[in-house]
């Protein structure tokens, strides 16, 4: 039993001997839930998860003897956590609509039963190591959840529970381990254990990432794909549309499960997502979205400190599912936040500020947050993901600062939000020079097998036009659009055709919303097939002004909020009648030529 | 506690004191000091340990002689007393009457510091507010419960804009407006608190107002607890008596610059333009209190005001409120020198919640095409009105000279209207397509053909 010396906003000196850096520790009358960050003969010092306000020195202090972890069980999807994973539904209440202080409520359901069925081949007497399935447990309609045994544990199964209902707490099984200190003592396994968030979960090896995370956005599949395991960002300036994008991305992209942390952003964005996702159908296997879905929320009222260990128990919650042989998508909105809230805490520690008052080690708690991506072989042998998005909220729209800078270097996938476009409504505001996939090689090998083998080479052409209408629409800045040749006007044409027609999807519009591989191929191929057509005249002598003239060019544009995914073969058939409305003036040319 | 007078402060330098030898004292607690002339002044503490307490003081600590220097411990937050009373006072920033009637007694005194809202507990913002400003309805529209701040500049008549809005703004269907507003001023002239005074007043609204004001000559550090007072207020009004409740406030850079001011004198590291790490934890405290909740009637929705140091959106301030509010309205410099009045700056204004407070149930079916119509040809007239610069009008092909007709007719007529001009959203919709005929149907992909054949009264094509 210790007690409070000091209070300095959400930091607390404490005497505590014998504490160890990294514990959990519960503060004050109320009870206030911290972790220790330094420690100095007797004294320690914690950072508090809660408001401060009202502590007195010389109140109680004690430690609780673990570092911040997760429950890992059944319970976790369709819920919401604040960013030490109190259930937010049922802190509401129990406490009311304001978060109060010193709250304990359980982070999964103790009441609850749930239907386990154990592996038919797993027998006593067998030897089971970390991560092997014991059972499995149908959570949802869409996703069975398999209970493993705890990593890091090594021993003989002596019994496991038949058949039946049971709460996370009540035993189905006991192993009696037989390596490490603990060797010859008898665990009681449960449908839940528990994970400290800091540290990574351990796995056989990494994978190579083969797949393409399909998102159903065109700019993102097509141009700058991300790979399942892959690591991405989402730099932007505010209102550059981070958010729409982040939750288009978590809407419909073909992973099993996604976790979306809420790291210092709005309150109001969440409830957005929680009263919105569960009426949206996965479009992969037509259920309730909210049952793949999990959300963590410390929103930028929320203390700042939980915040930092938000993104923490997001990652974990990822990690634990991507153990079970899943594909996970974590969305991290916004990192900046979490950085912002290291910077906060560096600073009242007094460490010496680098850049922009930030720590000098923001760098490598970055590229350590980010290597927790990746794709991998599961201890139980299985293959699972965990893809990691992360928003940057850089200030001022500069991508030069730290955050943003450090990010670029660690990430493979950089999609690049620009408030031009966004203020010209262009949504997604993706910009399509300034971002970058390094995974063009493994995505094309993929779009071949499955979609179309001519995609890297569609993509490619579809980018070398943007570019060149970008120079070209420097001269029109400058001189005006007579200067250009036909073939020139037709080239910047036939850019403001993909942009308008391909790159621009409207998240709100039904159809629009999102596009499958196939529609998204043929939609490049179709405008392609226009540019090609209308080049083919110019070259002919015809002028691009009558090109650009044709009904075919406004009609094209809608073609992408016209047919669904599932209607592909309707967006064929126009597309195979490119040619036809090209027909008349190609015989008129072809004669005077 | 609380009746003990300590007189134990061992050194005061820019605002604030070390206390010694006070044990066990609260953080957060507010703190009355009485110096050598009797004075009272408030304060509160920001650090404690048992030997050494540190306290901010409000009025600060000129004159203060550390012998003669009494400090009381109060041991409880900044509270505010509430009652259906404060409906037409005004007060101070730290909550004290300024017009002269009786403080407000009641047993409830609310921590003017709230309580985050459980994010569970929140209920999304979806009910259109009518303002009846075309360039807010039409394109940046606001919906109840949400915060949407007016990003302003020096000599910018937000002001009158945001008066406007208080005197205009109504849910669809409603004759009255069944507001009543929190009106609060921090580092406002004198000039400017009076005009919103006779602005309410003018508008018969003054009964249904509760200021707050702590004006440009009043002490700094009580601008930290302007807005947390009148934000206690408001949530009094919305969530214990139902109200709906509108919040204005303004200015918001002379409140962050009262931020960096203590924050210098507390030695905290500063991030960028010397303002504090935590500046945007600080702002959202404040905004995100904003909203509505599951189960409750009421409502806060907030507009508030701040001026861009130099107009400079990228400066830490906007920037940061950005990142926090649901949108914002920028008024410009340009428009306003044109005599367009409000000048309202379209392409970088943005409402978030504008998607689901719009279109069919909320105003009319075609809302959502006819606002992204709107700004994407605007957005190509000025592209238009650029390239007319450089190589003269006369050298615009038709369709651009189309463009070019549109830009300023929308400039004109949809954005400017009179300060006592009340559109209602079908009149903005209205007025929206008879500029949209002015341009070409096939020019027009953001709104659906069934739209262009209802609405569209121009050519289909040139």
């Amino acid at each position: 039993m210790g007690k409070i010396l000091e209070i300095n906003g959400p930091l607390v000196k404490l005497e505590l001997p014998e504490t160890v850096l990294g514990e959990q520790v519960r503060v004050g009358r109320l009870g206030l839930v911290g972790e220790v960050i330094g420690r100095d003969g007797n004294t320690a010092l914690a950072q508090l998860y809660e408001d401060t306000a009202g502590l007195r020195p010389g109140e109680e202090a004690h430690g609780l003897g673990w570092p911040l972890s997760v429950e890992l069980g059944p319970g976790l999807l369709g819920a919401i956590f604040d960013g030490v994973q109190r259930p937010l539904q049922a802190v509401w209440e129990q406490s009311g609509d304001r978060m109060a202080r010193g709250v304990a409520v359980p982070s999964l359901p103790r009441d609850k039963r749930w239907r386990f069925v154990p592996e038919p081949s797993r027998r006593a007497g067998a030897m089971l190591s970390g991560g092997d399935i014991l059972g499995t447990v149908q959570e949802t309609e869409s996703i069975l959840h398999r209970i493993m045994v705890p990593p890091l544990l090594h021993g003989e199964l002596l019994e496991l529970a038949p058949e039946g209902d049971y709460t996370i707490e009540e035993a189905i099984g006991r192993m009696r381990l037989v390596e490490g200190k603990n060797s010859g003592q008898i665990e009681k396994l449960q449908l839940f254990h528990r994970w400290p968030v800091r540290t990574p979960r351990p796995f056989r090896q990494r994978d190579h990432a083969v797949a393409p995370l399909i998102t159903g956005q065109r700019i993102l599949d097509t141009f700058y794909p991300l790979l399942k395991g892959g690591k991405a960002a989402i730099p932007g300036p505010f209102g550059a549309g981070k958010t729409m994008l982040q939750q288009q991305i978590a809407r419909w992209c073909n992973a099993e499960i996604v976790i979306y942390v809420g790291c210092g952003e709005r309150g109001n964005e969440l409830t957005d997502v929680l009263e919105f996702m569960p009426e949206l159908k996965d479009p992969h296997t037509g259920r309730p979205l909210m049952e793949r879905t999990l959300l963590v929320a410390n929103t930028s009222n929320m203390p700042v400190v939980a915040r930092e260990a938000s993104v923490y128990v997001g990652i974990t919650l990822a990690e634990y599912f991507r153990d079970q042989g899943l594909d996970v998508v974590m969305v991290a909105d916004s990192t900046s936040r979490w950085a912002e809230a290291l910077r906060e805490v560096a600073g009242r520690l007094g460490q010496m500020p680098v850049e922009e008052g930030y720590p000098a080690y923001l760098g490598s708690r970055l590229a350590a947050f980010y290597e927790r991506a990746g794709r991998v072989e599961t201890l139980s042998g299985g293959h699972g993901s965990v893809t990691l998005i992360g928003a940057v909220s850089p200030p001022g729209g500069d991508f030069s600062e730290p955050v943003t800078s450090h990010t670029k270097e660690i990430i493979q996938t950089f999609w690049a939000l620009s408030k031009e476009l966004a203020d010209a409504r262009h949504y997604p505001s993706v910009d399509w020079l300034e971002s970058f996939s390094g995974y063009i090689g493994s995505a094309a090998k993929w779009w071949a097998e499955n979609v179309d083998p001519n995609w890297e080479a569609a993509r490619a052409e579809a980018l070398d036009l943007l570019a060149a209408s970008e120079e070209l629409q420097r001269i029109v800045n400058l001189v005006g659009v007579e200067a250009l040749s036909s073939e020139q006007r037709w080239t910047l044409e036939a850019a403001g055709l993909i942009k308008e027609g391909l790159l621009q999807q409207s998240a709100i519009d039904e159809i629009d919303s999102f596009a499958s591989p196939e529609k998204q191929y043929a939609l490049l191929a179709a405008m392609l097939e226009i540019f090609h057509q209308g080049m083919k005249l110019v070259k002919l002598g015809a002028p691009a002004r009558r090109l650009i003239q044709m009904p075919l060019m406004t009609q094209a544009r809608r073609w992408k909020s016209q047919h669904t995914s599932e209607d592909i073969a309707a967006l064929k058939v126009k597309i195979a009648a490119i040619p036809s409305d090209f027909e008349k003036m190609m015989l008129e040319y072809e004669q005077t030529a | 506690m609380k009746n003990i007078e300590f007189r134990t402060a061992t050194s005061a330098q820019g605002g604030l004191i070390v206390m010694g030898g006070v044990p066990g004292v609260a953080a957060g607690s507010r703190v009355q000091l009485r110096d050598h002339a009797g004075r009272l002044r408030s304060g509160l503490v920001i650090r404690a340990a048992d030997d050494a307490v540190l306290v901010e003081v409000f009025e600060g600590t000129d004159e203060l002689d550390l012998e003669r220097t009494w400090v009381r411990f109060l041991d409880e937050p900044f509270k505010l007393p509430v009652s259906r009373d404060i409906l037409g006072r005004i007060f101070n920033g730290a909550g004290l009457p300024r017009d002269g009637r009786p403080p407000i007694i009641s047993a409830d005194r609310r921590d003017v510091n709230g309580e985050p809202l459980n994010p569970a507990a929140r209920a999304y913002p979806r009910e259109f507010i009518q303002t009846g400003i075309s360039a807010i309805d039409g394109m940046n529209s606001l919906t109840r419960g949400q915060k949407l701040p007016i990003f302003s500049g020096g000599g910018l008549p937000h002001n009158r804009v945001a008066a406007q809005i208080v005197r205009q703004a109504k849910l669809l269907g409603e004759e009255a407006s069944e507001f009543v507003v929190v009106f609060a001023a921090f580092g406002a002239s004198h000039a400017d608190a009076r005009f919103f005074e006779e602005s309410f007043e003018e508008s018969g609204v003054l009964n249904k107002v509760v200021m707050f004001l702590n004006l440009a000559d009043e002490p700094v550090i009580e601008r930290l607890l302007t807005p947390r007072a009148a934000l206690t207020a408001a949530e009094y009004l919305a969530f214990d008596l139902d109200y709906h409740v509108l919040v204005v406030m303004t200015d918001m850079t002379a409140y962050a610059e009262a931020l960096r001011e203590v924050a210098v004198l507390r030695g905290d590291v500063p991030a960028r333009k010397g303002y504090p790490g935590y500046l945007y934890s600080d702002l959202a405290e404040i905004y995100e209190r904003a909203g509505r909740i599951k189960n409750r009637r009421g409502s806060i929705t907030m507009i508030p005001v701040l001026s861009m140091p130099s107009d400079d959106i990228t400066h830490p301030i906007p920037d940061l409120t950005g990142y926090i509010t649901e949108g914002q309205i920028v008024l410009g410099r340009e428009l306003a020198n044109q005599n367009v009045y409000p000048p309202v700056t379209v392409l970088p204004s943005l409402s978030r919640l504008m998607k689901d407070g719009v279109g069919k149930n909320f105003t009319r079916e075609d809302h959502p095409h006819v606002a992204s119509q709107l700004f994407a040809s605007y957005a190509k007239a000025l592209e238009v009105r650029g390239l007319a610069a450089i190589i003269g009008a006369e050298e615009l092909s038709d369709a651009d000279r189309r463009y070019l007709e549109f830009a300023n007719a929308f400039e004109r007529k949809f954005i400017g209207q009179g300060e006592d001009e009340d559109r209602s959203v079908y009149e903005t919709l209205n007025l929206a397509w008879d500029l949209l005929s002015m341009l070409p149907g096939d020019a027009l992909i953001r709104v659906s053909e069934e739209e262009l054949a209802k609405y569209h009264k121009g050519v289909a094509s040139i």
